[in-house]
Order: C-alpha cells, then structure tokens, then sequence
C-alpha cells in the first residue's frame, strides 16, 4: 500500500512536469488560430449558378498560360521558362475542380491577388463577371476526375513552389533518372536538370521574395494545427508572407496532408502494426517478472 | 604463486575459478551482496537507469551505422536515410529519442529519492558524488547528442550553449572559437561533437557507472527508515535459513526479482511513449534543417535543462552566468551542506521536510519558466524562483546544523 501511495506521488508530479513543459507551454508560446473548415466565410456566396457548356468556351482563354493534360492541352510554355515569364510556372488545370472550393475558386478567377491575399499574384482578373466565373467553375468540375491521389494534390496545390526531396520532386518535375559516364562518373543529364531547376529556384526566389521551403518533413516540423489554419490562410498565422491562399477545400486539405505524412512520416504504418506486438510483449514480460518475484519472495515478509 | 591443477579441464569449473576466482566474484557481487530488505520500487531505478542507458547504446549503434557527421548531409541522414531507407530505423531513433529524455527523468527521480532517505550520508559520499558525476556526463551527452541531426534547434542551442564560454564581460571570444573551431557552428563544431557523443563521453560515463557501483559496494545500500544495519550479522541470518528474521537480501536473486519486475513495468511505459507518444522528446523546431540566417522564435533547451537554464536567464549576463555556475555545482555539495548527523527520510527531519519539497517544486516551476518566453509575469515568477533556489541552498546548512539528532 504505501508503495503504491509513492508511486501515485512519483505519477502526479511526473504528469505536471509533463503539463507544463509540453501542452501549457506550447499553449502559451504560439498564437491560437481559429481555422474555418475550409470554407473561407470572408467570401460571398455566389448568386449565380454555373453552366459547363459556356465555361467550355470561356476557358479558351486560361490555356494561354496553362495547361489541361487531362483536356489533351499542352502548355504553351516549359516550366522554366514559364517562371522566368511570370516568376513561377502556372500550374496545370486538370485537377482544379477537384481540389479548389467552388466558391474560392469563382471569387478567385475575378480578383486574385485579392482572394489568395498575396501581394503581388502574377495572375490577372480571368472572369468578366460572376456568371462567367461560375461557368468555368462549373466546366472545371465536370472534368475533374473522380480520385485524385495525395500525390497530384500536393503537385497540384503546392508543387511548383515547393519541392519535396525525399519524394524526388522538384518545383518543376520528379527528378529524372539519369546515368553517368562510366568512365568518369559524370552525368551530365542529371548536371543539366539540376541547373534547369536552379534557374526556376532563382527565378521564383525573386517572385516570392525568398525560396518556399522544401516540404519533405514540415509535418513534423509543424503542429497539425498550425499546418491546417495556415493553408487554410497562411496570412493568419504569418502576417505578411507571400504565399498565397489556396483556396482547397477540406477534402483537397485532406489529401495534400496524406502525401506529406507519406514522405515526412513514413513509419506510422509500420509504428502502429509493430507497437502492440512490442507492448504485448512487455506486459508478459512484466506478468511473468511478477510471479518470478512473488515465487523468490515467499518467506521474506 | 598460485596453484594451478594441470589436470583440470581447460573451461571447467576449477580450471576457471584457479584463472578468474568466479565463485568468489559470484559471492561479493551477487549471491552474497546484501541488500536491506526494507526497501521500496524506487530502489529500482539504479537497474532501471542502466537497462535504459543500455538501451540508448544499442540504438545508438545501429544509428551509428548510418548517420553522416556532415553539415550537408546529418539532416537527411537522419530524417530521410534512417527513417526511411533503414529498416527498422525509425524504431531505433524513437528508442534513442524517447530513451535520451526517459533516462533524466529516472535520474532525476532516483536523485530526489537518494535526497529524500539522506543516502548521501555517513559513508554514502562517495555514491553521492560519482552519481553527480554521471549527471554531468549524462549532461554532455544529452547536448553533443542534440547537435547531431542538425536542426534549428541543433544549431541554435549549439550557438547559445557555447556562447556561454565567453564568460560574459570576460569577452573570451577565442575561448568560443577555439571550442567551436570557427566563428560561428559549422563542420569542425559538428564533427567534434560527434566525436564527444559517441566516443569520449559514453566512455566516460561507462567509466563512472562502474565507479558509481563500485562506491556503492562497502557502505551497501541505503534502506527506507535509514537504519544502520549490521550487514554481516543479518547475512549470517540470512544465510542461516532465517530469511523472514534477517533484515538483508542477497542482490541475486531475490533483489534482482524485484527489479526485474520493476523493469517489466518500466518497458511497458517506455515503449508505449516510443509507439505512440514520442514528440515530447523530438521538438518540432528540430526537424526544419538549420539555418543560420534564421533565429528561432523560441529557443529553449531540452526539458530535463530547462532548471538551470531558467537559473541563468532572469540575470544580467555576469550575475547570470555565476547563477548557472552555482547551479551546476552545488548538488555535488549537498553531503556537505547538509550538517545534520540523521540518516532518515525527510519526513521525520524536521524543516528539512520541508526544505526538500520546496526544492522539487521549485526545481520544477523553475522548469516550467525555462520553457516560457521570458516576458511580463513569466519572467517575474522565474526571477523568484530562482532567488528561491538560492536561498534554500544557503539555508540547508542553517537548518540541518539545527535539526535533533533522531
């Protein structure tokens, strides 16, 4: 009994240590932000419905600059000299009406730099009026493709800013495979696409103002609070940053943070396979420790 | 010289205990090293440090064996090569992670329990001092170790750490340098403590926990009403077949059982944190790769730090350091500082009662502000406390030179 009245004083003092110095202090070291769910209440509800069949044409103006891969429409220019054009490369458009949130995404094709909240967004107004907005919309949505994997998300919606080197993604591709001269190790395919990304680098470091960070591990380098309040408006928690808000729905939030937990937090499988077996293991262990002590112990008391 | 059967069997029984004296070896550390039977869990926590420091040997093997000590390369070594390429490298990194933060909580918990029952005392010095000496060890190891995945906080904590020796209006900027071996951190910085990390300091930690043992051995170890046991005849006892008579265990088994349920225990916890809960001992900040452009909004150390940096902070730089100075130092006094001739638990000591819990709560509110940016009541409260903990330790010699003799 009294051991058990030491060890209940041992737990509780270790438990309010444990308070202070993790839940308490992060509470007090970083700002609340209150998210919205993705659904970006600052924006008008739109009062108008979109037809696809107008949008159809109305697009014909957006593959001046993008592409839609999925339409069979290539991009008129490369990614590189896309970014040394505009200061970043425009992304493709096949899995917008996928990943964007219908009344975002309408706001956004008529006032960009307004909706992303970004200084200075390359983009121009691309909608006439709130019909035209809502019938591109309405095009975008009906060729979106059903399932879309965490990976075309995160290409799609952070890709050209961001790389992701332990998934071997640059701003402006996968890394190629290359091979290197046997006889003298050089490889020169892989020397020219590392130049072909330093220039994009360079070029999108003058459009931001600095390099957006690789986003290999930011899922444990960031709370999940943090990451979803920020995407979801990234002025909220870093007044003044230059990027952009995205304007992803819950669901294109969703997948994006899959894709960064695979490549930042690829053991959680595995952790959570392996953890019972190992925890099991130790309370036998602990059980049969316990008869073992008892058995020795006869007599002593 | 010795006697040596040239019949015996090389490896028999004989032939090893003419060479190596097992049986004897067996006796004085095993089955006739006495214990006091009146003992509790906490009596546990000298196994439980080193089957977690044995632990924390094995991981860090194997992390050894794919960690680049390299500016460029330590980041993704760790974050990308280990816990992705390796297999089961994120087990072991989590079992080295968790295990580097666990292992100060059960020192800390097995200080305060060798303060609480006065094992410090008559005869126990030396235990005493060699355990502080571990502390300090653990210390240097925790830190280099730290420096390792180079992270911000790697880095960071690297740059304030060392900036320490400067010595505040003393300005020994070379001193920093020569330790840093550059101006600010860079490649010799991680290499050499690297070096520290898995050589020079686990050897002397490995060093001084046989000393630690070895200290332990003569004046055994202390009970729970801190009573002065006459070992040999409560072993005569023992041995004698009045087991529920004799005040003593031998270590092997009967100890040993407990501890090794103690243990189970402990590894049930220690493997649910390292599955399930292990971002307390990983911060965040960590895991973006340092930059030296970029300060850290918040740069604190590691938890089991967060005392004696706190102790450091509220100070002007000089007062400041001498704080810290003081704070590293004085626990090695503590079987000096304490005048009273009792070997008891602190509950039946008079004020020392009270002296020791006002410590741990001071030590740990301490803690608390350690982490806290140091602004408006935060800083205020750390203040105080600090000046608390200076002032309990000045008034441990008043108040012990004072207590009755039990």
């Amino acid at each position: 009994m009294k051991e058990l009245k030491i060890l209940g004083v041992v737990v509780v003092f270790t438990l309010i240590l444990y308070w202070g110095v993790e839940p308490f202090a992060h509470s007090q070291m970083h700002k609340h932000v209150e998210g919205h769910d993705f659904k970006y209440p600052d924006l008008p509800a739109l009062k108008v419905k979109g037809n696809a069949e107008n949008g159809k044409a109305l697009v014909a103006a957006c593959v001046g600059c993008h592409s839609i891969k999925s339409q069979g429409m290539a991009a008129p220019m490369d990614a590189v000299t896309s970014a040394q054009t505009y200061g970043v490369n425009p992304p493709d458009l096949s899995n917008m009406g996928a990943l964007l949130d219908e009344k975002f995404f309408a706001h956004f094709l008529l006032d960009p730099a307004k909706v992303t909240k970004s200084k200075h967004f390359a983009m121009p107004p691309s909608a006439g009026s709130e019909q035209d907005a809502a019938d591109i919309v309405a095009y975008f949505k009906s060729i979106a493709p059903k399932e879309i994997s965490p990976k075309e998300a995160y290409e799609t919606a952070c890709g050209r800013c961001h790389a992701n080197r332990y998934d071997h993604w640059t701003q402006i591709g996968e890394v190629p495979k290359t091979k290197s001269n046997i006889k003298t190790g050089v490889d020169l395919d892989a020397l020219a696409f590392k130049k072909k990304v330093g220039i994009y680098e360079n070029k999108l470091a003058d459009y931001m103002g600095k390099l957006p960070p690789d986003l290999s591990i930011i899922i444990r380098a960031r709370s999940e609070q943090f990451l979803e309040t920020f995407v979801e408006d990234p002025q909220s928690q870093l007044p003044g940053t230059a990027m952009p808000r995205v304007g992803l729905t819950k669901e294109g939030y969703e997948k994006v943070k899959d894709y960064l937990e695979k490549t930042g937090d690829p053991s959680k499988p595995k952790r959570e396979e392996l953890g019972p077996w190992v925890i099991g293991y130790f309370i036998l262990f602990a059980f049969l420790a316990f008869l073992w002590k008892k058995s020795i112990w006869k007599g002593h008391h | 010289m010795a006697h040596f059967d040239e019949n015996a069997r090389p490896f028999s029984h004989k032939w090893l205990n003419e060479r190596l004296a097992v049986d004897t070896l067996k006796r004085v550390l095993s089955t006739e090293y006495w214990i006091p039977k009146n003992i509790n869990f906490l009596w546990a926590m000298g196994m439980v440090l080193a089957a977690t420091f044995g632990l924390l040997l094995i991981s860090g093997i194997f992390l050894l064996m794919y960690y680049q000590p390299n500016t460029q390369l330590a980041f993704d070594s760790v974050n990308y090569t280990i816990m992705s390429e390796v297999g089961y490298g994120w087990l072991w990194r989590h079992i080295h992670g968790v295990g580097a933060s666990v292992v100060f909580l059960i020192i800390y918990i097995h200080m305060f329990t060798g303060i609480y029952y006065g094992s410090y005392k008559r005869g126990r010095e030396l235990i005493w001092l060699s355990g502080m000496l571990l502390f300090v060890l653990f210390s240097a190891e925790a830190f280099s170790g730290y420096m390792l995945p180079w992270g911000q906080m790697s880095y960071w904590a690297g740059m304030v750490i060392t900036n320490l020796f400067s010595m505040g209006g003393l300005h020994l900027n070379g001193l920093v340098e020569w330790i840093r071996g550059d101006y600010v951190p860079g490649q010799a910085f991680l290499n050499r403590f690297f070096m520290l990390h898995v050589l020079l300091v686990p050897l002397a930690i490995i060093g001084v926990i046989v000393l630690h043992f070895g200290t332990l051995r003569i004046p055994h170890v202390n009970n729970q009403d801190g009573e002065e046991i006459d070992f040999e005849e409560a072993a005569e006892l023992y041995k004698a077949g009045k087991v529920k008579e004799s005040k003593v265990i031998p270590f092997n088994p009967v100890f040993l059982s407990k501890d090794v349920f103690v243990m189970g225990v402990y590894f049930v916890i220690f493997f649910y944190l390292v599955f399930y809960h292990f971002e307390f001992a990983m911060d965040p900040v960590n895991f973006d790769p340092a930059d030296p452009l970029k300060t850290p909004t918040h740069i604190y150390p590691e938890w089991y730090f967060l005392w004696s940096y706190e102790v450091l902070r509220p100070f002007s730089t000089n007062i400041g350091l001498i704080a810290f100075a003081f704070a590293q130092v004085i626990f090695f006094l503590l079987p000096f500082l304490d005048r009273s001739p009792n070997v008891a638990p602190a509950s039946r000591r008079g004020l020392f009662k009270y002296w020791f819990w006002a410590l741990l709560i001071d030590m740990i509110i301490l803690t608390f502000m350690g982490k806290l940016p140091p602004e408006g009541i935060w800083s205020t409260i750390g203040l105080v406390a600090a000046l608390t903990f200076f002032g309990l330790w000045i008034a441990l010699p008043i108040i012990t030179s004072k207590e009755k003799k039990l």
